[in-house]
């Protein structure tokens, strides 16, 4: 029976010759994350269910990303939590402020997630690692307590939308881009219980960092994976970097789509999602002069290497203009060691940006550049839902890191290629 | 199982931000959750709800993250149900494994308002609209999602099975 590769890889952690859509099976996991505020739920749970041990220590990570360093007691309080659990447990993986990136930079980075592997973790952007041909989505803590115990997890096989993207980009036009088009087309539940599949000679062209970009908002669009078939790209990316042994999986030419997109992407300009929806997606020339307080430019979806230079670039001999405050959070120390060395830092200083330790901060309103009322910011971060960066009435526009970098210059939201 | 409540309508595509917005993410207390459960939606909705309420919603309902502190801030709240046209998929696996009862029913969705009577039958699937004299029949829960309810939720579940898996 011809297979999609999403189907392919639950059906080899099923241990069955072949799944198909609406299936109910229970699969091993390669691995399962969580971060300090979705794993103390699972530890609670963990405990409430009698279970001793975790099914393996080298495959379970706790990542305390989202309110660290910690931003308050209670948040203290979280982290002390999982750090005392990975002790207790001796989990390989466990990262304190200093060694800890944002988790879904994170993990890649390390060679934790690869091709071919189920990875289920406690946060919504599990899905980024799709990017590498993984199977890989988001569940709630009990579902993470779950599979700490057991090494596995039951799923409904979803139904595959296949996206092939044609053309020559732009300059500036990158992944970032290309997701938001796809969600402001199919609207934010346009792939709900789906498994979205990116193709086509963009993607086959597409640098990791960017691939990484558009996996990582599928949940966007509802989706239970984005996923892109592996091949040159990932393996150059991954070797030197797998801490285990991987497989490249790929769909059947005459696998099985729900629906498949045809798009062209050579007249596409840089996008942006207007508040409060990352489906509510305009050209950024299409866009009135939108003043601006506040741009953050780091975050799971954007704040790897490859986004810092774009930034870079834009900043280079230039200032932030008067009343915009301009946060860059490299997203893993070596991102952060990586970019001080090529003199990013020395660039943004010099514009008048500030630089954190990575974190994920502003991007869910937890800290480190939180919005007052009626303030508005332009954010390389993957959500602008009402109250998203702080207060109810402040709001988020997404872009990708030129146009963030451009708009903090500008003060208002603009196109790089206009400052 | 039969739920009664008043409806509190909201629209599609509610937010898990909207339910319980990440800056009280602090905490898994559900008192605590409870007091900012759907507050950016509607401020008021804290102090307004009553044990055994309904909240209605278009479709989506729950798409974003994946904190499970969603559907504990909505059940700390009292709210016994939530009738969507469709539930995201993450919130969807969350709610049932949390015990909180969700129906998907485009027709409930549509017609019921707020401040509507709204009993709900789980075994049978059916929403009375008494208020208004409707009747509405709720998708069937898949079987799978009956057992993990049978079991008293996903860690009850996975209990009998490692005790299944012990005796074997």
């Amino acid at each position: 029976m011809p297979m999609t590769i999403s189907e392919k890889i639950l059906a080899k952690h099923a241990d069955k010759p072949a799944v198909q859509p609406d299936e109910l099976i229970e699969v091993r996991v390669d691995f399962a994350l969580g971060n300090d505020i979705t794993a103390p739920l699972a530890i609670e749970a963990f405990r409430r269910a009698g279970a001793k041990r975790v099914f393996d220590p080298d495959r379970v990570a706790l990542i305390p990303d989202h309110f660290t360093p910690n931003k308050d007691i209670a948040s203290a309080m979280q982290v002390k939590m999982l750090r005392e659990f990975a002790r207790e447990q001796n989990l390989t993986h466990f990262y304190e402020v200093g060694r800890m990136g944002v988790e879904h930079a994170l993990l890649p980075e390390q060679g934790l997630v690869l091709p071919g592997d189920v990875i289920i973790g406690a946060d919504s952007h599990t899905c980024t690692y799709g990017a590498l041909g993984a199977f890989a989505t988001g569940v709630g803590s009990t579902d993470l307590a779950a599979a700490m115990m057991t090494g596995k997890i039951w799923f409904k096989v979803p139904s595959s939308i296949k996206f092939i993207y044609r053309g020559k980009r732009r300059p500036w036009v990158g992944g970032k881009d290309i997701i938001l088009y796809t969600i402001g087309r199919i609207g934010v539940d346009g792939a709900r219980y789906r498994a979205m599949e990116f193709t086509g000679e963009v993607i086959d062209a597409l640098p990791m960092s960017e691939r990484l970009t558009m996996s990582n908002m599928a949940i966007e669009a509802g989706a239970k994976v984005g996923i892109i078939t592996p091949d040159a790209i990932t393996e150059e990316y991954v070797k030197g970097r797998a801490k285990r042994p991987y497989q490249f999986y790929q769909s059947d030419p005459d696998a099985s789509y729900e629906a498949v997109y045809d798009w062209d992407v050579s007249t596409f300009e840089p996008m942006v999602a207007l508040p409060h929806s990352p489906g509510n997606v305009r050209p950024v020339t299409e866009l009135p002069e939108i003043a601006i307080q506040q741009v953050v430019i780091g975050s799971c979806t954007n704040g790897r290497l490859e986004d810092l230079r774009d930034a870079a670039k834009i900043l280079k001999g230039r200032k932030v203009a008067p009343g915009v405050r301009c946060l860059i959070i490299p997203a893993t120390q070596l991102i952060y060691k990586q970019a001080m060395k090529e003199g990013l830092f020395e660039i943004f200083l010099d514009a008048e940006a500030a630089v954190s330790t990575p974190t994920c901060g502003p991007c869910l309103g937890g800290h480190m550049g939180i919005l007052a009322a009626g303030e508005r910011a332009v954010a390389t971060t993957n959500r602008n839902f009402v109250g998203r960066m702080g207060h109810p009435e402040s709001e988020v526009y997404l872009s990708n890191p030129a146009v963030a970098a451009a708009s903090a210059v500008a003060g208002h939201i603009i196109h790089p290629d206009s400052v | 199982m039969k739920l009664k409540g008043k409806a509190w309508k909201f629209g599609d595509d509610v937010d898990t931000d909207a339910i319980i917005p990440a800056r009280y993410l602090n905490t898994s207390d559900p008192r605590l959750l409870a007091a900012h459960c759907m507050e950016d939606a509607d401020p008021e909705f804290p102090n307004k709800v009553k044990k055994g309420d309904i909240i209605v919603a278009g479709k989506n309902f729950g798409c974003g993250s994946s904190r499970e502190h969603a559907p504990i801030a909505i059940k700390g709240a009292g709210v016994s149900c939530v009738i969507a046209d469709s539930f995201a998929r993450i919130f969807y696996r969350n709610a049932f494994n949390m015990g909180l009862p969700i129906l998907e029913c485009p027709e409930a969705a549509t017609a019921i308002e707020t401040g509507d009577e709204v009993e709900v039958d789980l075994d049978e699937g059916i929403i009375r609209n008494h208020s208004r004299q409707q009747t509405y029949r709720a998708q069937a829960v898949p079987p799978f999602m009956q057992k993990l309810v049978q079991s008293g939720g996903l860690m009850a579940y996975v209990k009998e099975q490692m005790a299944q898996e012990g005796k074997s």
